[in-house]
């Protein structure tokens, strides 16, 4: 604000503008400071919910004294807990989802390149057309078109299946959308120049296009990676259960064992909460990691799209 | 077309090779190294088109341009029932009716069905009442944190990356904490929290008498429900806000303080203005999304009560019981899919009654937006 002070001639009037511009600058900083503790809570809730014993915390609810929350109380039971549940528990889950996960963005990264570079490099009859009409599906609710494809996965017997939470994803407009523009931005001249090189459409997209778009793709795939990590309607309708081939085997993926946990009882006891905030924290632990080590990238996607993951 | 390119490949070859001493042979190498090359993977543009092509449009005809059209089809075909799971809704339906096994009607009976269907209004109802109360709700509060961030010089890199923090977490996890933190009356952290205020315990969510505390009403369990939704949803908005805030010129600013505006003036007459495009944006999307919201509801306010780890209800009931209170459209949709599989016609019905609310509002909203938005 200094700049400004050029534009007083009196120095009183020059120091109470100071004054208020200080103010100002106090009362923005208090606002933004009471949202950034509204943000951090819920996260402070969880990782001190987390190592807490059960005890400890009914302790705290009951009396609200918090030295029961000193560290003192603190152990990794709650986590014990969760990593100790034979063939329905945490590590299945995370296996599963791990599969699900890699499998489907491959699929998607695979489909949404070769798809966007059609779109944006080559010429065909009625591209425009098509293209309008695959943009249209995304206004589209999903929901109808998991009515239909959860009747389909019922039909060919897809229930409990890998191929259905994973082949339903396998393509995903708004990534075709978002690399095509990526794709629009490479000058002309390399295409033709790799042309005259002898280099063919494909050989074009493998060797030049997509070493370009290489941020964009890594931004997909991050993205593409935390959408099946959160995804809970899906696999919620379609794989409940143990897997088809191996029914020992629970084919829950993590969103799901969670919000299953949560309705879990011990000895006709609902099991504690410091356990369901342990299960909360162990899924969410990935995602900070990967946004620690990404954020650039995700938050440059983020800012484009409107999908959640 | 193609001798075309013969003889520019011919050309080329004679460009690159023709200064070396031993002319002729060096052309004919790379003339067949070319041409070879060709034959292998030059074929027509628009035939690598749909051949590239042929992934992305398998996935897209049968998971989502057929489920379209299919789910349309499920929705105007009424009274019928599909014993074999209806993937191919048509096809069973002419099958049926020429055998004549199957009474049924093509036309609008699902959509009375659903429209007289209680939960159903009821969940349109609670989505209306929530979405009129959170898309404002978010809307203005993330342009003003986003305001407030691009004033600032100090801190603002880590406010930033706090704010954010909400977008990379999982809706279930979170909403699981936030359901704790509110939950069991008066030893719930909220409720202990309120107590260093003086205010009484509050039971905020539960259907049944908990902690000594009477049940929960209807807008407690609203309170709960939009300040989870407030928290998951502010992320995404003061980044795009933030990117719009971005573009703005720095002079219309100094051209303002120079004529001695006040900061309101400012920013009710430059940066609202200028940031229309952004606001448009998100009031669309948002309207969208939250007409969809479903696990967010969920995660929060069915945390407790739910037993099998259905949608809403752990009831084969299709009325309203006890935790349906604040099923929203979504939920009743999914729910009717998965206990009435043999009937997807009236969750289809459902579906594009949202579909066309949905639209409805953002032709609305692009109306409206003509006058007001500043490209």
């Amino acid at each position: 604000m200094a700049e400004h002070a050029m534009y007083f001639t009196d120095e009183r009037a020059q120091r109470n503008y100071k004054i208020r511009v200080g103010i100002l600058k106090g009362l923005v900083y208090v606002f933004l400071s009471i949202f950034a503790l509204f943000m951090v809570i819920p996260f402070v809730i969880m990782v001190v919910g987390s190592f807490i014993e059960a005890k400890a915390f009914e302790g705290f609810a009951d009396t609200a004294k918090i030295s029961y929350l000193g560290f003192s109380n603190w152990s990794f039971s709650n986590y014990q807990f969760i990593f100790s549940n034979g063939s329905s528990s945490f590590p299945t889950y995370f296996l599963n989802t791990l599969i699900v996960a890699v499998a489907s963005t491959t699929v998607t990264v695979v489909t949404a390149v070769l798809a966007a570079f059609a779109f944006a490099r080559l010429n065909f009859k009625g591209r425009d057309a098509l293209f309008a009409l695959l943009l249209a599906t995304m206004m589209i609710p999903g929901e109808m078109m998991v009515i239909t494809n959860y009747q389909t996965v019922k039909a060919i017997n897809w229930t409990n299946t890998f191929a259905a939470l994973i082949l339903v994803h396998g393509v995903s407009v708004f990534y075709i959308f978002y690399l095509r523009q990526t794709f629009q931005q490479i000058p002309n001249e390399l295409y033709l120049a790799a042309k005259v090189d002898g280099v063919g459409d494909l050989g074009y997209l493998v060797k030049v296009m997509i070493p370009i778009a290489m941020p964009t793709i890594t931004t997909i795939i991050i993205l593409s990676m935390m959408g099946a990590w959160n995804s809970y309607i899906w696999p919620n309708l379609v794989a409940r259960g143990g897997w088809k081939y191996y029914p020992q085997h629970s084919m829950k993926l993590v969103s799901n064992g969670l919000r299953d946990m949560f309705s879990l009882t011990i000895a006709n006891q609902p099991i504690p909460d410091t356990y369901k905030i342990a299960g909360s924290m162990v899924i969410s632990i990935p995602l900070l990691i990967v946004f620690i080590l990404f954020r650039k990238y995700i938050m440059r996607g983020v800012s484009r799209s409107g999908i959640k993951g | 077309m193609a001798k075309q390119k013969e003889r520019r490949v011919e050309e080329v070859a004679q460009e690159v090779i023709v200064p070396s001493t031993d002319g002729a042979a060096a052309i004919d190498a790379t003339k067949t190294k070319l041409v070879g090359k060709r034959k292998l993977i030059n074929l027509p543009q628009w035939a690598v088109a749909w051949i590239v092509l042929i992934p992305a449009l398998f996935f897209i005809i049968w998971f989502m341009l057929f489920p379209i059209v299919n789910t349309t089809l499920f929705a105007f075909i009424g009274d019928f029932y599909y014993d074999k799971g209806g993937s191919f809704a048509l096809a069973q339906f002419v099958v049926a009716t020429t055998k004549n096994s199957q009474q049924s009607s093509f036309g609008f009976n699902n959509f009375v069905e659903v429209l007289q269907n209680k939960v159903f209004l009821h969940s349109i109802r609670n989505t209306a009442e929530l979405v009129i109360i959170e898309v404002p709700l978010t809307i203005i509060v993330s342009l003003l944190l986003a305001t407030f961030l691009n004033s600032i010089k100090v801190l603002k890199g880590f406010y930033q990356t706090i704010f954010f923090l909400p977008y990379v977490t999982n809706t279930i996890a979170l909403g699981l904490v936030f359901n704790i933190a509110f939950s069991r009356g008066s030893g719930g952290l909220v409720n202990i929290f309120l107590s260093l205020f003086g205010i009484d315990p509050i039971n905020w969510l539960s259907d049944a008498l908990v902690g000594g505390v009477g049940k929960a009403t209807r807008i407690h369990q609203a309170v709960v429900i939009v300040t989870y939704s407030l928290w998951n949803g502010l992320a995404f908005k003061i980044l795009v806000f933030m990117s719009g805030l971005a573009t703005i010129d720095k002079q219309y600013y100094d051209a303002a303080k120079i004529d001695g505006s006040s900061s309101f003036t400012i920013w009710r007459r430059i940066t609202l203005p200028l940031l229309s495009p952004q606001i448009l944006y998100i009031t669309i999307t948002s309207f969208i999304g939250s007409f969809k919201m479903y696990t967010g509801v969920m995660a929060v306010y069915q945390g407790q009560s739910s037993s099998t780890g259905y949608y809403f209800g752990p009831t084969t009931n299709p009325g309203l019981t006890d935790g349906d209170e604040w099923i929203p459209v979504v939920g009743w949709i999914y729910r009717y899919l998965y206990l009435y599989p043999t009937e997807p016609g009236i969750p289809s019905a459902g579906s594009l009654v949202l579909l066309a609310i949905i639209m409805m509002i953002t032709i609305v909203q692009f109306a409206v937006s003509k006058k007001r938005v500043h490209y």
